[in-house]
């Protein structure tokens, strides 16, 4: 245990630098073009969401940065620390779990986590991450019998037991029932109370909204929006939006001539306007669609969500792709 | 928990067993089909004492002078239901009485039936008072090593050998690969030759009990004789049964789904179960693809444990299978290190 612990004290990571810096980053695989390009920075406790559609370039990224992947160019530096000179080190101060792993049907949730538990040379006492994943009634159970959220929880387990500084987590929750979902974002909230650093993709934008300090959105192996929610959806031009379909044709110049609508899109017959204050706005959009004479088929209002932020970025819908 | 059982390359060696052990076709086909097998081929080529062929008559006087003799027994058949029993095996000869004397019918092609001709002709001479010029007695003996199931043993021994490193390897290795897991594994900081080793290990320790198992079974119900060292015999194993892993690895090191890792088994293990002799020696392959046969592992392994166990030879002696065994181990080993596929 000593013998340990002057090993952390002198290859402690060098402090102040990010927890990642990604600069110019690229990777083609043959002439797809996956990642095109990209120029990030997570500071260390943050928790960051790279948010974009299937095929947006984010496992890529999150695979280079988990020295997976060879980048074409481009540096990759994590705790202020290099892949090329670093991996060993490296490896032992992270936390990752991948997209569809399956671990061994046939051993238990505590053997497997013994297993992982071995590669460390310091780390969380078995225990306590099945406590921490909650697990302990299934500890015995072998993984071909845990549900899909306890089999992402013993994934997210066995990322922890390192106790990493820094977690990587490739989709936590795709594939879950909305119960399981909330179930893992309250032990990411865990990880998050504790200091590490996580980063995290997702194509969900609740997911992202209720994890993330900040969030990149990726689309086409760029990032085309960075920042915090507020700002992301800041950068919509309204806080609300408005949905409505009516029974005609519709001038959309005689939408965004009303006072307090940012913009407006049509979606397969739906209007859909961006608008600062609803107080004051949707009572001038009644009077218009009245005015023209119009019947409102279809009207609702929510707030602005990344997805809208997608949407006004790209012209398309996340939930397309 | 002690440092020992917190090591990864225990927790890994111990996964390969809990897996494998938890498998019940993977415990059958290493354990129970070899001796089954065993069991299946003494019992159909066991030595019977001295066969007693069937064999009939036309006349109640032939069949009683056949029955003198004790390698035959005979009945009484005309010779409608005898050419019936001849067609169907149940009798090798029938002997017709004639005006001029007996006729035997059988078929020369069968040696059994050539046997029954020449016991039936006797028998029948002597019931007449034929009485032989030379006086002849006969000294029977009945060595262990010269039997069929001597000659299996090793040879079910080598196949053995051969499937259970193969298929460890193979499957477990590819199916890692196909769930994801080996990128997983990598992804950590276990360091990568521990895992490979963690495989070596497991297979020396099922060895162990493979061989104590088989080998105990074939002393004990057969008789089978050990004439060599047993040191030499277990260090035989071990390098078949390494050089058998390291191939069972390379077939593994790109394969990236079950389909194309079995498809692949068969194609290697395939031409062995046919040409390396664990059934009949492969000495009856043409001469022009002998150099082929002896350059195969299984051969190799083979003629190696035929030559320790029933031929008492040294391992100086064996140095030409051993040697083609550790080329076996070394190359597939180092290749299949150069271009394993870490995800």
């Amino acid at each position: 245990m000593t013998q340990s612990q002057t090993e952390i004290i002198t290859t402690a990571s060098p402090a102040g630098s990010p927890a990642l810096l990604l600069r110019g980053l690229r990777k083609a695989f043959g002439d797809v073009i996956a990642v095109n390009g990209l120029d990030l920075e997570v500071a260390r406790g943050e928790c960051f969401g790279l948010l974009g559609p299937n095929g947006a370039g984010k496992t890529t990224t999150i695979e280079i940065c988990e020295g997976l992947t060879l980048p074409d160019a481009g540096t990759v530096q994590l705790l202020g620390r290099d892949w090329r000179q670093d991996a060993s080190h490296l490896r032992q101060q992270i936390g990752i779990q991948l997209q569809e792993t399956q671990f061994p049907e046939k051993l238990t949730v505590e053997e497997t986590l013994r297993l992982f538990r071995s590669f460390f040379r310091q780390g969380v006492a078995v225990d306590e991450v099945i406590r921490l994943a909650q697990l302990e009634e299934k500890r015995k159970s072998r993984v071909g019998t845990l549900s899909g959220g306890q089999k992402q929880r013993l994934a997210m387990a066995t990322a922890l037991v390192g106790d990493p500084e820094l977690l990587f987590l490739d989709e936590p929750t795709t594939g879950l029932d909305p119960q399981a979902r909330r179930h893992l974002w309250d032990l990411v909230d865990e990880l998050k109370k504790s200091g590490r650093t996580v980063i995290l993709t997702t194509h969900y934008m609740d997911e992202a909204e209720r994890l993330c300090d900040r969030v990149a959105i990726m689309d086409h192996g760029r990032i085309i929006a960075l920042g915090t929610l507020q700002q992301l959806i800041a950068s919509v031009g309204g806080d609300h939006i408005v949905e409505f379909a009516v029974g005609g044709p519709l001038d959309p110049a005689q939408l965004t001539a009303i006072s307090g609508v940012q913009s407006h899109r049509v979606d397969a017959g739906l209007h859909q306007l961006s608008v600062t204050n609803l107080h004051s706005t949707v009572p001038q959009i009644f009077a218009a669609i009245d005015n023209l004479g119009l019947q409102l088929t279809e009207f609702r209002t929510h707030s602005a969500t990344l997805e809208d932020v997608f949407v006004s970025l790209t012209g398309r819908n996340l939930r397309d792709e | 928990m002690n440092k020992l059982t917190e090591s990864s390359l225990y927790q890994l060696t111990a996964t390969r067993f809990r897996l494998f052990l938890r498998e019940p076709e993977a415990i059958f086909w290493v354990f129970v089909f070899p001796i089954i097998l065993a069991v299946g081929l003494g019992i159909a080529f066991r030595n019977r004492p001295a066969d007693v062929l069937p064999v009939a008559a036309t006349t109640p006087q032939l069949t009683q002078a056949l029955a003198a003799d004790k390698g035959l027994t005979a009945r009484t058949l005309d010779e409608a239901a005898g050419a019936r029993a001849l067609a169907t095996g149940a009798i090798q000869l029938l002997a017709i009485q004639t005006p001029q004397g007996v006729d035997y019918k059988y078929d020369d092609t069968n040696p059994d039936a050539r046997i029954a001709r020449m016991l039936a002709d006797r028998a029948i001479q002597n019931a007449a008072g034929r009485r032989d010029p030379v006086p002849a007695q006969n000294r029977l003996i009945h060595e262990t090593g010269a039997r069929y199931i001597d000659f299996v043993v090793p040879g079910l021994l080598g196949m053995n050998l051969m499937g259970s490193a193969i298929w460890s390897l193979g499957f477990a290795i590819v199916e890692m690969r196909q769930k994801k897991l080996l990128k997983r594994m990598v992804a950590s900081p276990m360091p990568r030759w521990q895992y490979l080793a963690s495989f070596l290990l497991s297979r020396l320790l099922m060895l162990v009990i493979e061989l104590v198992v088989f080998l105990g079974f074939a002393r004990i119900a057969f008789g089978v004789p050990f004439r060599g060292s047993l040191w030499d015999l277990a260090f035989l194993c071990l390098t078949a049964s390494l050089a058998f892993s390291a191939l069972g690895l390379l077939i593994a090191s790109r394969a990236k789904t079950m389909e194309a890792a079995s498809g692949l088994m068969n194609l290697v293990m395939m031409p062995m179960w046919i040409l390396s002799g664990v059934f009949f020696s492969a000495s009856r392959f043409p001469s022009v693809v002998q150099p082929l046969v002896r350059a195969l592992p299984l051969t190799a392994a083979i003629d190696a444990l035929r030559g320790n166990m029933l031929q008492g030879m040294t391992l100086s002696q064996l140095a030409l299978p051993v040697l083609t065994l550790l080329a076996w181990l070394f190359i597939p080993f180092f290749v299949a290190l150069r271009i394993f596929r870490w995800r």
